[in-house]
């Protein structure tokens, strides 16, 4: 029989009824990473024996009629940015190249609660910065669409073995777009869901007031399965919210009440954006036009400042974040004698060294911004000014969702870019975040999916947007696109 | 204050830095307790690891919150907490959590003694009091030629609470004698064990001369002494400071305009301080709010509840000793200023004795004392306050007296057990009035001199036969016996 790789919903059919075990998934899975990641170059590290172990020791308690996890027996891949015991979690940086987490990242143990079987990490932007994948440090993935073209970042790898039928499940992070751009550049569906919904600890930190871990997947219901297993408060988070987490799969096959869905002109109007991508847009809104929504124009106004604003705020709180990384600890140290050490004695040549040879170039780009944004006598014009602008764009989403449920627009102002074309210059790299960043600023949850090929038969996503905690209106009004269009069942020829 | 030995006047204001008795770390659930083998009360989230996300003791804010009421501070309805960004080995994340522009505590005083008038007292004014974590402790080892540091993190987390004064304090007398109170103050309140020698109480002074010349005032540059830890060494430290900056400002002439401020340490062997290295520019800390920790509110609920709790102070201890007890205000001082555990022990003493006076006398002089010479607190005092209550009832009924009573007293220290028992073991008999009669009249029968000076006015006369009467029976009481050999004169006569 043929595993479906790329279906949660049916492999967890097949496992519950016994026409298949989880060994068959997982070697399934395992297989097909070795014939497809020579060329994608998705996975940092496979994890083949545990894996397997993990599929049958699922197995045995079936057997044995034991209760089993929510997602008992389907092989997932794992973002490199989410600690994990049994596995290195490299960020895809020198700098962690031999880390092991002394722990389970909160969303691994749920998955490990679940019953999932983790088969490796993915390749990523080295500690998530980057909209390509070409920043890692073990190498690039490729887009399986096109091996010229790169994946999107920095959950490149997360999306590539969804969209190469590795894994039917994938967990990414999202800062400024990370889940979302790699997912419409991927093909498949993603989803950043509000900050606090999933825990991040355990999520190493690129930007702590905008990371979020979400999941990617083929289609929106295995988003919804997914998101089941690992959204929910947690005490190790202090930024996790006390709220109940619904059945994010209950209610997929239908859309309660009038759906209202709100445009923004401005950005389909935006210098840059791709004719194909605005088409694609433009025929997801006719495509909920006649399932009945309602079609809204709405304004946010301040969206110019979205990029300018993400790029004070992500580098400032990146740049605090990897103060950590000065080769005393853990991580990459540089071996320095006192007596070469310099002028600066050996303390402080350990610490320039071993940051400088581990790095790469655009983590010590938004180091260097983050530094300077926060120093002394730059703080208020940067820092203290950008954190007023963020409450400004979030005000601009609370207004919008006065009068529309959902806001539709597009994920990228183009699709799956060459490699190489961006990388030498990252104010042009910068901008493939121009329309997701607003979702991270002010916190709200958002989700990509598939709608439309451009003539070189190259994804486009379609980007939703909903006010905090609807994430299960994201994933109606997602699943109602997919039941009406057949975009995320295109693959990769 | 300005004399000829002292040409100037002293400038001091303090840093405290007070350990809180939480039995946990700050940010995590890690034990703060003192002397455990290096690097064993940790966790990924004090260690700083990848990923790992800190969260609030809740009991540390309290005791934070019970503090600064105590001092008279203004608590906000807000606070939060920064990253204080620095490079240090014994720093793992790179930063310190602590608080910057809200901190828990606003403004505040405390109120002294004054060292050169013991009948005044003087108010020394608060900035603030901010919660931070502590730092670990790096370990240099330069013997063999080589310099290897070790690095114990134990205390990293720990919960410190930082008190800084106003520049208020005019003498090393009066630093010392707001580290006495506050520290009396901290352990009444019991949220703080203050224990010195194991750094659960820091000391930092900044100090500078005010020197009048030619009718005007002239500031010395401020000089910040680090991290001193005991009140001898505070106040050896600014008195040496003191002279130091006067003989630099007489060599240099430079003052506060011309110099930034300096650190110095305390070199308690060679008693001078002496300067630190010298930061190339200011420290700039970079601060930013902590992203993944929540802003406290605190409602004027909790404050007002927490304030309601609060233990008495040292301050209103000593009132209220003088008003309940009709102690004289040296005797409340001495009490108060021995701790709370001393003051419960003569409360109960008086109580139950009936005799403040007695009980206050003796707990000063035989207890103090006793303690002192044995090294114990009032906690592991041998006499339990009952016990002393016993067998001062018994010197005020006139059963015993106080020279017998101290023997009774030693006995007690010595073997324990009951006052009767004591009384017992000592051979102690109360003796009938007949008996003391029949030995008063045989004494002054046998020294018609002693009956003639009494007589003629001497009637201390009568002490040369106390001995006798001692000597011929033990248990006399020589009150007794002073009183009937005086009525027997007189009806003699």
């Amino acid at each position: 029989m043929t595993i479906p790789l790329d279906s949660a919903a049916k492999l967890l059919g097949l496992l519950a009824s016994g026409e298949l075990t989880a060994r068959q998934a997982t070697q399934a899975s395992l297989d097909r990473i070795a014939a497809t990641d020579p060329e994608v170059g998705a996975f940092t590290f496979v994890n083949t024996e545990a894996a397997l172990a993990a599929a049958d020791s699922i197995d045995q308690r079936r057997r044995d009629g034991q209760p089993l996890g929510v997602l008992a027996g389907v092989p997932i891949a794992v973002k490199d940015v989410l600690c994990t015991t049994d596995m290195p979690t490299t960020c895809s940086s020198r700098m962690l190249e031999n880390h092991m987490s002394p722990y389970d990242a909160t969303v691994v143990a749920r998955l490990r609660a679940a019953d999932a079987v983790i088969v490796g990490k993915t390749n990523m932007d080295e500690f998530a910065m980057g909209a390509s994948t070409e920043t890692s440090a073990f190498g690039k993935t490729t887009n399986p669409w096109n091996p010229s073209l790169t994946p999107g970042g920095s959950s490149g790898g997360a999306a590539a073995c969804v969209a190469a039928g590795d894994v039917p499940l994938s967990l990414g992070s999202d800062t400024g777009g990370s889940i979302r751009q790699p997912a419409a550049f991927c093909g498949i569906t993603g989803l950043k869901p509000t900050y606090g919904r999933v825990s991040r600890y355990g999520l190493i930190a690129f930007a702590s007031s905008l990371d979020q871990v979400g999941p990617m997947a083929f289609d929106a219901v295995d988003c919804a399965t997914l998101l089941n297993a690992i959204a929910g408060s947690d005490a190790s988070d202090s930024t996790s919210l006390p709220v109940e987490t619904p059945d994010f799969t209950a209610g997929l096959d239908r859309i309660e009440g009038e759906l209202r869905i709100g445009i923004v002109k401005h950005h389909l109007e935006a210098e840059g954006l791709d004719p194909e991508v605005r088409q694609a847009v433009d025929d997801a809104i006719e495509v909920f036009r006649d399932a009945g929504a309602k079609i809204v124009e709405v304004e946010l106004p301040h969206s110019d400042y979205w990029v300018p604003t993400y790029y004070v705020i992500a580098p400032s709180e990146a740049s605090s974040n990897l103060s950590r990384y000065d080769g005393a600890h853990y991580g990459h140290r540089s071996p320095v004698a006192a007596s070469d050490a310099g002028d600066r004695g050996p303390l402080v040549a350990t610490y320039c060294r071993s940051r400088g040879e581990a790095f790469g170039a655009e983590v010590k780009r938004r180091i260097m911004i983050g530094m300077y944004a926060l120093s002394a006598g730059y703080g208020d014009k940067y820092y203290v000014k950008a954190l007023q602008v963020r409450r400004l764009i979030r005000q601009d989403f609370d207004s919008a969702f006065q009068n529309v449920d959902l806001l539709l627009g597009p994920v990228t102002p183009t699709p799956p870019f060459a490699m190489g074309e961006k990388i030498d210059d990252p104010l042009q790299m910068y901008l493939c975040d121009l329309f997701t960043v607003g979702a991270n600023l002010a916190g709200i949850p958002a989700l990509s999916m598939p709608g439309g090929l451009t003539s070189n038969n190259l994804p486009i996503g379609i980007q939703l947007q909903a006010p905090p905690l609807q994430e299960a209106k994201l994933l109606q009004a997602a699943a109602a696109f997919q039941r009406a269009t057949d975009w995320h069942t295109k693959r990769p020829l | 204050m300005l004399s000829v030995d002292q040409p100037y006047e002293i400038v001091i204001g303090l840093e405290v830095h007070v350990q809180l008795r939480t039995t946990t770390k700050l940010f995590c659930r890690c034990a703060t307790q003192f002397g455990a083998p290096p690097n064993t009360n940790v966790c990924p989230v004090c260690l700083g690891m990848p990923g790992a996300l800190p969260v609030i003791n809740e009991h540390a804010v309290q005791l934070a919150l019970q503090t600064g009421l105590a001092l008279g501070s203004t608590i906000p309805p807000m606070t939060k907490w920064d990253r204080k960004q620095y490079f240090y080995p014994d720093l793992p994340k790179g930063y310190q959590i602590s608080q910057f522009d809200l901190p828990i505590c606003d403004g505040g005083h405390l109120t002294i003694a004054d060292p050169a008038d013991e009948s005044q007292t003087r108010t020394i004014r608060l900035i603030r009091a901010h919660l931070e974590e502590d730092a670990g402790k790096s370990m240099h080892d330069e013997a063999n030629g080589r310099a290897d540091s070790r690095i114990d993190l134990n205390r990293c987390g720990t919960p410190l609470l930082e008190i800084v004064s106003q520049p208020d304090m005019r003498s090393a007398a009066e630093a010392k004698a707001f580290l006495t109170e506050l520290k009396l103050l901290l352990t009444y309140l019991d949220v703080s064990d203050c224990e010195m020698q194991e750094g659960s109480l820091r000391v930092d002074a900044n100090v500078n001369l005010k020197i009048e010349k030619a009718g005007d005032t002239i500031a010395t540059p401020i000089v910040e002494i680090k991290n001193m830890n005991s009140f001898r060494a505070v106040e050896r430290a600014i008195a040496h400071e003191a002279q130091r900056q006067y003989h630099e400002w007489e060599e240099t002439g430079l003052t506060i305009e011309d110099r930034t401020k300096r650190t110095f340490g305390w070199d308690d062997a060679a008693e001078r301080t002496v300067p630190q290295r010298e930061k190339e520019e200011a420290a700039d800390y970079r601060y930013l709010p902590d992203p993944d920790l929540l802003p406290i509110c605190l409602s004027t609920e909790t404050v007002e509840a927490t304030r309601a709790a609060l233990a008495e102070f040292p301050a209103v201890a000593r009132q209220r000793l003088q008003a309940d007890y009709e102690i004289k205000a040296y005797d409340a001082d001495v009490i108060v200023n021995q701790g709370r555990g001393v003051v419960e022990y003569f409360e109960a003493v008086a109580k139950g004795s009936g005799d403040a006076r007695r009980a206050s006398s003796w707990i000063q002089q035989d207890v103090l004392r006793t303690m002192k010479e044995q090294g114990v607190g009032i906690g592991d005092f041998a006499v339990s306050a009952d016990t002393l209550a016993e067998l001062l009832g018994q010197v005020s009924a006139g059963k015993l007296d106080n020279a017998r009573a101290r023997d009774v007293f030693q006995h007690l220290l010595e073997k324990g057990g009951s006052v009767a028992e004591a009384i017992k073991a000592l051979g102690i008999e109360s003796v009938d009035a007949g008996e003391i009669e029949s030995l008063c009249q045989e004494l002054l029968d046998a020294n018609p001199q002693v009956v003639e000076d009494v007589r003629g006015g001497k009637m201390q006369a009568i002490g040369s036969l106390i001995g006798q009467a001692k000597k011929k029976n033990p248990n006399v009481n020589p009150k007794q016996f002073r009183e009937i050999c005086l009525q027997l004169i007189e009806s003699a006569g």
